[in-house]
């Protein structure tokens, strides 16, 4: 029923516009008597029932932001918080005792626990009258507090509250500019950095830019983080699909792109960047090196932007494979400032850090004219800076403790703790996917999620289609209401149609897997015999 | 080969369209001034806390533990931090399950969203929803998703006050819509006379904008104005009558330095004309943690009330919101405590509001300093703290030609190279034809204002001896 509004809403919409704009091409003044009879009654309606067209009604809403979605808070979400309402004001109601959120990649709100060395010296920014009483030293690592010290010199007036410039307190821009020179082995700039509330705001950004109207495209995987398709939609442009292919690990074909490509062209779309996920989100395949080449080659020759959402970069579980930055790749195959513009995104809310609250990031851009700087610089400033806090913590994310200083050992052992607690989870759940019938599941070789690909039987297909609901939707119902495990349907990222899939995190706590892989395997037993008969 | 996609002239126009005096050109030269050693004194921007404003202290004593609350398990904790710091850690950690590292709801934590609707029913005797309340990442990410909301196609138009906080013509540029100037009256107080506003409107939709929306800023950036309860009624009314969503941006209701006007919100007008327009008029209300006498800008704290709005669009505005996953949850908190700040008997109540008032009284003093210091200068009239009028000679303009900028951009480029005081020029926030002003701020240290005021008046008068 409100797609069916929607859709006459949306109609209801573009002729009127077409109306508007009739009436504002036209160099009188149209009196009500000289409009078109439908735009004749519509504005006397509208005088007659001012509030029959109420100005934010769902009829009359952006249609963009109608058309945009966003699953990883979706549907399955709002049900999972009924049935947790349910479990608290009725113990009992329900074949388990409570939600486990795989839904989301959200570390900390699944126990795990933040970097004791990125938190002191945040708390000492965030109140650096402590910093000169001797208490402080009894409470705080000795580096922590000259951490501290070093950023509150590199803030005016030590003002953790007050605006910053608007690409990020400078200082801090040098110490995330020589972290990635310290990674990639290739200068940076500081003055190619912005400071992002999270690397959302800065990808939002960049769509802005780039897209103008609807025969903008952009290239993104398919399956991909929703962000993409929800931040074009919203802005207006079209998401020209690439698909990633599943039997090769998730390998990204070049021939695959260019055959992409190729038809947005044909269709009148001008495709003017391509986005890769790197480690991949739901997919978490890392590219190897000769591929990251392919795509860098690509991208030059046919002129697109390079977009590299690289969040996950401190997220790798397997020995066989290794994180190259995008910028990186370009700087070692000698492509430079005037061969490619490429825009890198990263984040504090991944890796082994897992500070999504926080709301901190980055992008580093490179190979934009003068010009367009000073546009990108525009749009940061009317939002004046992104969080103070966030800010410091990216800086921390970037440099973090060396060998040799006091929080170094204790810091490393729980970076380690995280990420091989990480890598067992991945394995544990990878595993018992795969030995669930008619259900494969690729290695999660990054990231944070499994994408396992569930062969439906036809008649779980028929009873989704009675159900009005995509398959993998209507099982991941299923599987929620029988044992309060919340997954995201496939289809909130996109997959090859016909394949249903669904994406699942690796952060439950560890002594919860046990339990998530019996009820899982159960659940399945039970919905493939009821199904396949 | 072609152009490439970020080559400036394949930019989206709208992005090239939209300005932002605030961090424009004068902030830029400041800047660098600042950096070949000359001392500036930023008023540019509302930014007390780079001025050596102090943050207040118990915000900061309870975010420091929850940023770190390994630190609440320590048994010196108590050397550092009063207890009911520690308990409000302790609480606030409570609401989200995850603390400050997890993404909340991405309307916000729901307990701070209580403490809100519960500010806002002591503020104005009517109870509030804590479901059509949703925390931003600042106030103006919210005005920017709510007019996102709005503006659908070109012809669709927002009613704007001039002079207006430059947010509103950047994002409505971005958003590709139109914006629909209505004009303040300066000489009474910048307040509204209503024909003025049903004139705007009218010519607006004879040139075929479909206007939707209003935005009234109240307190009034940069005019420093509280609008009248009439004004309040009369704009309520206009909005009912001709269909508008009003949004209400009250962002400085804290900061009110004379008696005559008092601080209302929309909302409690609204409420108080009683149904039906209490029941029907659409109102989105703005409120900041960067404002006020907290003056914590660099945590991006703020939220919007939505009075009036339809469950599926408030589901709209909803998703939407959640393609960002949440706002950042310290400045959550820092906005919780806003809401539900400490009580007389609390340990630290009496260091809180003595920081409190002494932040408040002070801006009071400076605003009066700068408005008889600005009222004492040639040609400088209509002062209310921060927005005087600047009576610029003909021959100032035309020198101001000669050099091909507008002629308060030259004047106060003028002032900064001449004694270091970085404002912004009045046509960043638009004003009548002819007319100049400049936008500063009262946020200088007060030891400070004397000086800063005379350097003023000692330009100001040689400047215009000059050009008369």
């Amino acid at each position: 029923m409100r797609r069916f509004v929607s859709h006459k809403a949306r109609n209801l919409i573009t002729k009127t516009s077409t109306i508007s704009s009739t009436i504002c091409s036209s160099s009188t003044i149209s009196p009500l008597n000289s409009l078109s009879p439908a735009a004749a009654a519509l504005r006397f309606l509208s005088t007659l029932h001012p509030h029959s067209m109420d100005s934010i009604t769902i009829d009359t809403i952006n249609p963009k932001v109608l058309k945009c979605e966003y699953a990883v808070r979706g549907e399955i979400v709002t049900i999972a918080q009924k049935l947790q309402q349910d479990l608290k004001d009725n113990p009992g109601s329900h074949p388990f005792d409570e939600i486990l959120y795989c839904n989301i990649g959200n570390p900390q709100s699944l126990a795990q626990q933040p970097i004791t060395f990125f938190r002191e010296v945040l708390a000492l920014c965030d109140h650096p009258s402590i910093l000169d009483k001797s208490e402080t030293q009894g409470l705080f690592s000795a580096d922590a507090i000259e951490r501290a010290f070093q950023i509150l010199d590199q803030i005016p007036g030590r003002a953790t509250g007050a605006y910053s410039h608007s690409q990020g307190i400078k200082g801090l821009r040098d110490t995330i500019a020589s972290g990635i020179e310290a990674r990639d082995g290739f200068p940076a700039d500081p003055n190619d950095l912005f400071l992002t509330d999270g690397a959302s705001p800065a990808v939002h950004m960049m769509m802005q830019l780039l897209i103008r109207s609807e025969n903008d495209g952009i290239l993104c995987p398919i399956p991909q983080y929703p962000l993409y398709s929800a931040s074009i939609a919203l802005h207006g442009g079209t998401l020209v699909p690439y698909y990633l292919d599943e039997q090769t690990g998730w390998g990204l074909e070049i021939s695959e792109l260019e055959h992409q490509l190729n038809t947005a062209k044909s269709n009148g779309i001008d495709v003017r960047a391509l986005v890769v996920i790197n480690p991949g989100n739901p997919t978490g395949q890392v590219l190897g090196e000769a591929n990251q080449r392919e795509i860098v080659e690509f991208c030059k020759k046919e002129g697109l932007v390079l977009l590299a959402d690289e969040v996950y970069q401190e997220n790798v579980y397997v020995p066989d494979k290794k994180f190259h930055s995008f910028k990186k790749i370009t700087r070692s195959m000698g492509y430079g400032e005037k061969d490619i513009s490429l825009v890198s995104f990263q984040s504090v809310s991944k890796g082994f850090y897992g500070e999504c609250g926080k709301r901190g990031g980055y992008m580093e851009i490179t190979g934009f004219s003068p010009e367009v700087r000073e546009q990108i610089y525009k749009l940061a400033s009317v939002n004046l800076c992104s969080n103070i806090s966030g800010q410091i913590l990216a800086s921390l994310v970037m440099s973090p403790p060396k060998v040799g200083d006091e929080s170094y050992e204790s810091f490393s052992a729980e970076k380690e703790a995280v990420l091989s607690s990480l890598a067992r989870r991945a394995q544990a759940l990878q595993d018992a996917l795969n030995s669930l019938e008619g259900v494969t599941c690729n290695r999660a070789e990054g990231a944070m999620y499994l994408f396992p690909r569930i062969n439906l039987p036809d008649k779980a297909i028929k009873a989704a289609e009675e159900a009005k609901t995509a398959p993998d939707a209507f099982y991941a119902k299923l599987l929620l209401n029988a044992t309060g495990i919340v997954v995201v349907p496939g289809s909130g990222f996109r997959q090859v149609p016909g394949t249903w899939h669904f994406r699942c995190t690796i952060l439950p706590q560890e002594e919860k897997i046990p339990a998530i892989v019996s009820r899982l395997t159960e659940f399945h037993k039970k919905f493939m015999d009821e199904f396949c008969g | 080969m072609s152009t490439k996609p970020l080559d400036y002239e394949n930019l989206n126009e709208n992005v090239k369209k939209c300005q932002y005096a605030v961090r424009g050109e004068l902030y830029l030269r400041a800047s660098e001034l600042q950096k070949e050693g000359k001392k500036i004194i930023f008023t540019n921007v509302g930014n007390p806390h780079a001025l050596g404003q102090k943050p207040l202290t118990f915000p900061r004593q309870v975010i420091a533990l929850c940023q770190a609350p390994f630190l609440l398990d320590d048994p010196n904790v108590g050397l550092l931090f009063p207890a009911d710091a520690i308990a409000k850690a302790k609480h606030y950690l409570s609401l989200n399950s995850g603390g400050l590292g997890a993404y909340s709801d991405s309307r916000g934590i729901p307990g701070v969203r209580i403490e809100v609707a519960d500010f806002i029913e002591r503020r104005d005797g009517y109870p509030s929803d804590p479901e059509h309340i949703f925390l931003t990442d600042g106030a103006s990410k919210g005005i920017m998703q709510i007019l996102h909301t709005i503006i659908r196609v070109p012809t669709d138009g927002v009613l704007v006050p001039v002079p207006q906080y430059p947010l509103y013509s950047a994002t409505i540029s971005l958003y590709g819509g139109s914006l629909v100037p209505y004009y303040l009256e300066e000489t009474a107080d910048w307040g509204l006379d209503i024909n003025d506003l049903r004139q705007s409107i009218g010519q607006a939709r004879q040139n075929g904008t479909t206007v939707r929306a209003m935005v009234i800023i109240n307190p009034g950036n940069p005019t420093g104005q509280c609008l009248t309860e009439q004004n309040l009624r009369q704009i309520i009314q206009f909005c009912y009558e001709e269909n508008l969503v009003l949004l209400a941006d009250e962002v400085y209701q804290q900061n009110i330095y004379q008696d005559k006007h008092p601080f209302m919100s929309a909302r409690k007008v609204l409420f108080d004309m009683g149904q039906p327009i209490s029941k029907e008029l659409q109102l989105v209300s703005f409120h900041t943690v960067s404002k006020g006498y907290w003056g914590e800008c660099g945590q991006r704290g703020g939220y919007f009330e939505m009075t009036n709005i339809p469950p599926k669009s408030v589901e709209e505005i909803y998703k939407v919101a959640s393609i960002s996953l949440s706002p950042n949850v310290p400045a959550q908190i820092f906005m919780g405590l806003l809401a539900n700040p400490l009580k007389l008997g609390d340990i630290s109540y009496e260091q809180f509001s003595r920081e409190s008032k002494g932040i408040l009284e002070s801006l009071r003093r400076r605003a009066h300093i700068m408005t008889d210091g600005f009222n004492s200068c040639k040609n400088v009239v209509w002062a209310m703290y921060s927005f005087p009028q600047i009576q610029l000679p003909p021959r100032a303009i035309d020198a101001a030609k000669k050099v091909e900028k507008a002629a308060d951009v030259f004047y106060c480029l003028k002032l900064l190279e001449a004694t270091g005081i970085s404002t912004v020029p009045g046509s960043g926030f638009g004003q009548k034809e002819g007319v100049f002003h400049l936008r500063t701020t009262i946020l200088p240290a007060e030891e400070d204002m004397p000086s800063i005021m005379s350097s003023f008046k000692k330009f100001n008068d040689e400047f215009m001896d000059r050009y008369e």
